[in-house]
């Protein structure tokens, strides 16, 4: 049994309570009136401007981007009054603008909770998928691993409360990161009608969007819980009755999975920038997921082997999960790159649109993607014996993990706060936030079962898989 | 060494051959060469033989290949005759190269697999017509063979393997 040591615990307690102060700083500093936002702006302008004139040209570009945006939507507005036209579009200019502005600085916590919030559960829950993955596969290596899973799984609970608490708030307008949920937008005689967005509104419409975010949260975590149960039962039971309930549960996990997988990500994720859609999106996500989820693992595995818990689980089994991460992440680069260059080849201006925000505003996150998440998890852990020496497999899982929260960053941020992103309070302490709920929920899942399944039976053969 | 015998001791289990192996091996007698139908798992660590350095050699291939890949697709599409071909950039390489990856990925496997193959052929002799040096036609269906050079040391040699379960034991000059 592991014991969950209180050295720990206090980490755990003292990264949720930082955290938690900086997602209160976040909030409390951001805008609530046009006058507040302006004055950042020209704060931000100001310190760019010392910062030298290249910085302060990007951000002149942007900002004339805006106006120019503004002026359109300004004209739009007053056709109808054409004695006023001019001076109207003059005021829009400036005001719609502000607003914008003010909308995205509005947007900056909230989007900065969100996307750590989004990472966490994905890892967690496609950790859940990986283990029945081993488990319909039938594979004889993993078994070790497995209350390893099943104590990283036994986040999705904590975690899944506080998503559905967002996805409340955000149902009931309490942000604005889901444009297409804004007041009018399919409404023709409102000044916010969007007949894209109208017409989507099939699916794109706040209860089928809440109902359906249940309907994936509540079914994933009565999976876990089905999973642990039968599991916990299995370590003392005579009969295999448990094995084969967790195996017809696993295969029906995986098939409700699949689904749920790629509609949360439509959601969740695509539906931030309502006006753009792509075909392999679901499993794009799904692949950050999963290269992270198998980092998490060995990481935990060799966290809890350093401690002495895990003296059954040998470097053969860190090579497997190290090759996991391995391939998975070239499969991450497959993805990002057909997506990418699918849409940069035909260049249809309605798809480009997003590649283009992200190359213009988050160049050095969307290039230095490739790195974190390819060149360097491809070149560190091709040689056979890297993938043994936990000390690399940590060290490459930290560029793999920064790197995949990166990606969900750019898939989000870009949506909900535009230009106006950076690495703030809001941004880390959502971070350590739930970095502290994770230690705290995993390690307790962790020291309530044996740390070997033992009613397995493919457990002797997991014990003495060498490769 | 005086002579150019060999002893030729047969084996029909690997699992036999394995230990007649260590017993070899743990007695200090040179194993020349071990003929077997199939891999044995772990013979190699046995026998004591270096780790195979084919998978760094496949590593520079596909390093050439894309290096090849990169000066071709900048030299063709780039400096010889940048062409406007359905509005793709041509300034540089670096702007158009999305279009140039699967080109660069194609040529990469490619140098590393056919040069990592044509490598082994090299190292280990194969080529057609190559005359087939088995000592025994029977090592290619069910029977493992252990080939230990003699050296003044036939009686003592042939005395340990009998201990080892071989199903026949054979001196043979060599030429």
């Amino acid at each position: 049994m592991y014991q969950f040591s209180s050295k720990l615990k206090i980490t755990a307690i003292a990264l949720m309570v930082i955290g938690l102060i900086g997602i209160i700083i976040s909030f409390a500093s951001a805008p609530s009136t046009e006058a507040e936002a302006a004055e950042i702006l020209a704060h931000q302008t100001d310190a760019h401007g010392a910062h030298g004139g290249d910085a302060h040209a990007t951000k002149e570009i942007s900002h004339d981007e805006h106006h120019e945006h503004a002026d359109k939507d300004a004209h739009h507005a007053d056709t109808t009054h054409d004695a006023h036209a001019d001076h109207h579009a003059e005021e829009g200019h400036d005001a719609g603008h502000l607003a914008h502005v003010l909308h995205q600085l509005q947007n900056r916590p909230w989007a900065a909770f969100y996307v750590a919030l989004f990472f966490f559960t994905f890892v967690t829950v496609v950790v859940f998928a990986f283990l029945n993955i081993q488990r319909v596969a039938q594979a004889g290596w993993s078994i070790v691993l497995f209350r390893v899973m099943e104590g990283i799984s036994g986040f999705l609970p904590y975690v899944s409360v506080i998503f559905l608490g967002f996805l409340i708030i955000t149902a009931l307008h309490g942000n604005h990161l889901f444009v297409w949920m804004a007041e009018g937008t399919v409404d023709p005689s409102s000044p916010n009608f969007d007949p894209i967005i109208a017409n989507k509104s099939g699916w794109l419409n706040v209860p089928r969007w809440l109902i359906c975010s249940i309907i994936y949260l509540v079914g994933w975590n009565v999976f876990v819980y089905l999973n642990r149960k039968h599991s916990v039962l299995q370590d003392n039971a005579s009969d295999l009755k448990n094995y084969y309930k967790n195996y017809k549960f696993g295969v029906a996990f995986l098939a409700f999975f699949i689904f749920t997988e790629s509609m949360s990500v439509w959601d969740w994720i695509m539906g931030l920038d309502p006006h753009w859609f792509s075909t392999l999106f679901g499993w794009y996500v799904f692949a950050t997921a999963v290269v992270s989820a198998l980092t998490v693992i060995a990481m935990v595995t060799v966290y809890l082997k350093s401690k002495g818990y895990l003296e059954i689980v040998n470097n053969s089994h860190l090579h497997d999960l190290a090759k996991f991460m391995f391939g998975f992440s070239i499969f991450w680069t497959y993805l990002w790159f057909a997506q990418f260059m699918l849409i940069w080849y035909a260049d249809m201006p309605e798809e480009t649109t997003y590649f283009v925000q992200r190359f213009d505003e988050y160049k050095l996150l969307f290039l230095g993607m490739i790195p974190l998440n390819f060149i360097l998890p491809v070149l560190m852990l091709v040689n056979s014996d890297f993938k043994r020496i936990p000390q690399i497999v940590l060290g490459t899982g930290t560029i793999i993990l920064i790197g995949h929260y990166i990606d969900v960053f750019v898939m989000i941020m870009p949506a909900t706060v535009g230009d106006q992103w950076g690495f703030g309070w809001g941004e880390v302490g959502s971070v350590l936030f739930f970095l502290g709920l994770f230690i705290y929920a995993v390690f307790t899942t962790i020291s309530k079962a044996p740390l070997i399944a033992k009613g397995n039976p493919f457990l002797h053969e997991s014990e003495h898989f060498h490769y | 060494m005086s002579t150019n015998k060999v002893i030729h001791a047969l084996y029909n289990d690997d699992d036999v051959l394995m230990d007649a192996v260590k017993t070899v091996k743990e007695a200090n007698h040179h194993i020349e060469e071990v003929f077997t139908p199939f891999p044995v798992h772990g013979l190699d660590k046995l026998l004591g033989l270096p780790h195979t350095r084919l998978a760094i050699c496949a590593f520079i291939y596909g390093l050439c290949g894309l290096s090849f890949a990169i000066w071709m697709t900048n030299y063709m599409m780039i400096q010889d005759w940048p062409q406007d071909i359905g509005g793709k950039p041509n300034f540089a390489w670096i702007y158009n190269m999305p279009a140039f990856v699967p080109i660069m990925f194609e040529l990469t496997v490619f140098f590393a697999a056919h040069l990592m193959v044509i490598t082994f052929y090299m190292r280990s002799r194969l080529w057609p017509f190559k005359e087939a040096e088995n000592p025994d036609p029977r090592t290619t269906d069910d029977i493992f063979l252990m080939e230990i050079p003699v050296e003044d040391n036939e009686e003592e040699l042939t005395a340990l393997l009998n201990t080892t379960n071989a199903v026949e034991i054979k001196v043979i000059e060599k030429h």
